[in-house]
């Protein structure tokens, strides 16, 4: 009797702490919602890129259609090499082109893609050549006053 | 002068020396192991008693833990215009912090001075001589079981404490406050990752578990056989335990975060 009331118990614990574990995974965590499994990657080179961070979503007309892989900076050219991991269902035109976008005013960046009307695809391990860096808004308020400052002169 | 510094090296050296023992308890449990999971109807009995029994405490207080990380959560947020990220908030903070840890404190007052008080008296009653006089080995028949038990149990409870937790923050949210539910749900599922936050957190309370039953085991296996000496191992295991779960939550959010 007490070894069947212990196994009863003891199961019920295991299955509730399981069922727990897979609450959180699914209904909490973004394990069910986060689909992408088979990926392929396309590099792109940025000037800057600003906030933008590993695992930022990459997206198209709002879609994320995969997630920043890795951030390198290359000391040939200067540059910020950024890997884009996209979902295999999603093909891009060679010619597409990558901006890096803040989602509202302070939110986190992203990549958005925007399709160019090749009609070669982009195969993996491509590099898209016209990318848009993240917009520095210290940048901006400096060339506003330059622009400010040489129309006063003119005047 | 030179006598308070010979107390200072005396404690020094007495609390390295029992480091050093309860390293040698961990390896000696670890070398019963095969024979442990042979019998398991021990560890089974050992499950019950540290994790069916906490149940109770553990739900209750992730509830209201979660309930609370709700309205205040909710107070702060609306300041900014921003309740629905409501859901992110609590889920974040149970899932990475609040649930391991605090499963942690309450898991080592509730089982963790259970175990020492048990092994404790074993001991003062001479039990586990006698134990040995009958070439019963007490680490493998005591002590093992309870290892087991303890790891087994502490990443359960620590999910069920993050689980529950939300659903307070859920009841809090939705029906009492009136954020909208849809929101709640979708915001927490496109900010908590399952890799990074999660299993982090499962992490988390597998060390947990891992360090409270072995100080628990410690100070009971090791507790003066006598009334007094029971009961300050008890207090012992209470304090170690918090504060070894509090500096390792440390030590593992910097490791978790740097990477």
């Amino acid at each position: 009797m007490d070894r069947i009331k212990f196994d009863a118990w003891v199961g019920i614990f295991v299955a509730l702490g399981l069922i727990a574990l897979m609450g959180l995974a699914m209904k909490v965590g973004n394990l069910t919602s986060n689909d992408i499994k088979t990926t392929y990657q396309i590099t792109a080179n940025f000037e800057n890129i600003g906030g933008l961070k590993p695992r930022a979503p990459v997206k198209s007309a709002g879609v994320v259609v995969g997630r920043v892989d890795s951030i390198v900076f290359d000391t040939t050219i200067y540059e910020a090499i950024v890997t884009l991991s996209i979902d295999e269902r999603y093909v891009f035109p060679k010619d597409t082109f990558a901006n890096i976008y803040t989602a509202g005013l302070l939110g986190e960046q992203y990549i958005g893609l925007e399709a160019g009307g090749d009609s070669i695809n982009l195969q993996a391990n491509d590099k898209i050549t016209q990318t848009q860096d993240a917009v520095v808004l210290e940048k901006l308020i400096s060339q506003f006053l330059y622009n400010k400052a040489s129309e006063e002169e003119e005047k | 002068m030179i006598l308070f510094f010979e107390k200072i090296g005396f404690s020094l050296r007495q609390k390295i020396t029992r480091l050093g023992a309860a390293a040698r308890l961990f390896f000696s449990i670890l070398t019963y192991t095969p024979e442990n999971f042979k019998r398991f109807r021990l560890t089974i009995k050992e499950i019950y008693a540290t994790g069916v029994l906490s149940l109770v405490i553990i739900v209750v207080s992730a509830f209201f833990v979660g309930m609370v990380l709700g309205l205040q959560g909710y107070y702060t947020l609306q300041k900014y215009g921003s309740s629905e990220a409501i859901g992110v908030l609590v889920a974040l903070a149970l899932v990475r912090e609040l649930g391991p840890v605090v499963t942690a404190l309450l898991f080592a007052g509730r089982a963790g001075t259970a175990i020492t008080a048990e092994i404790g008296l074993m001991k003062a009653t001479e039990q586990l001589s006698a134990m040995e006089m009958m070439a019963v080995s007490p680490i493998a028949r005591i002590v093992a079981p309870r290892f087991w038990a303890g790891i087994i149990t502490m990443p359960l409870l620590a999910s069920i404490f993050s689980m529950v937790g939300v659903l307070g923050g859920y009841v809090v949210a939705v029906p009492l406050i009136g954020v909208d539910e849809g929101a709640f749900w979708s915001q927490m599922q496109a900010n908590v990752d399952f890799q990074f936050d999660i299993v982090n957190g499962f992490i988390k309370s597998l060390v947990f578990g891992i360090a409270c039953t072995i100080i628990a085991l410690f100070e009971g296996y090791d507790a003066p056989p006598t009334a007094e000496g029971v009961s300050r191992a008890t207090t012992r295991t209470v304090v170690t335990s918090s504060l070894a779960v509090l500096g390792l939550d440390f030590i593992l959010t910097s490791f978790m975060l740097t990477v």
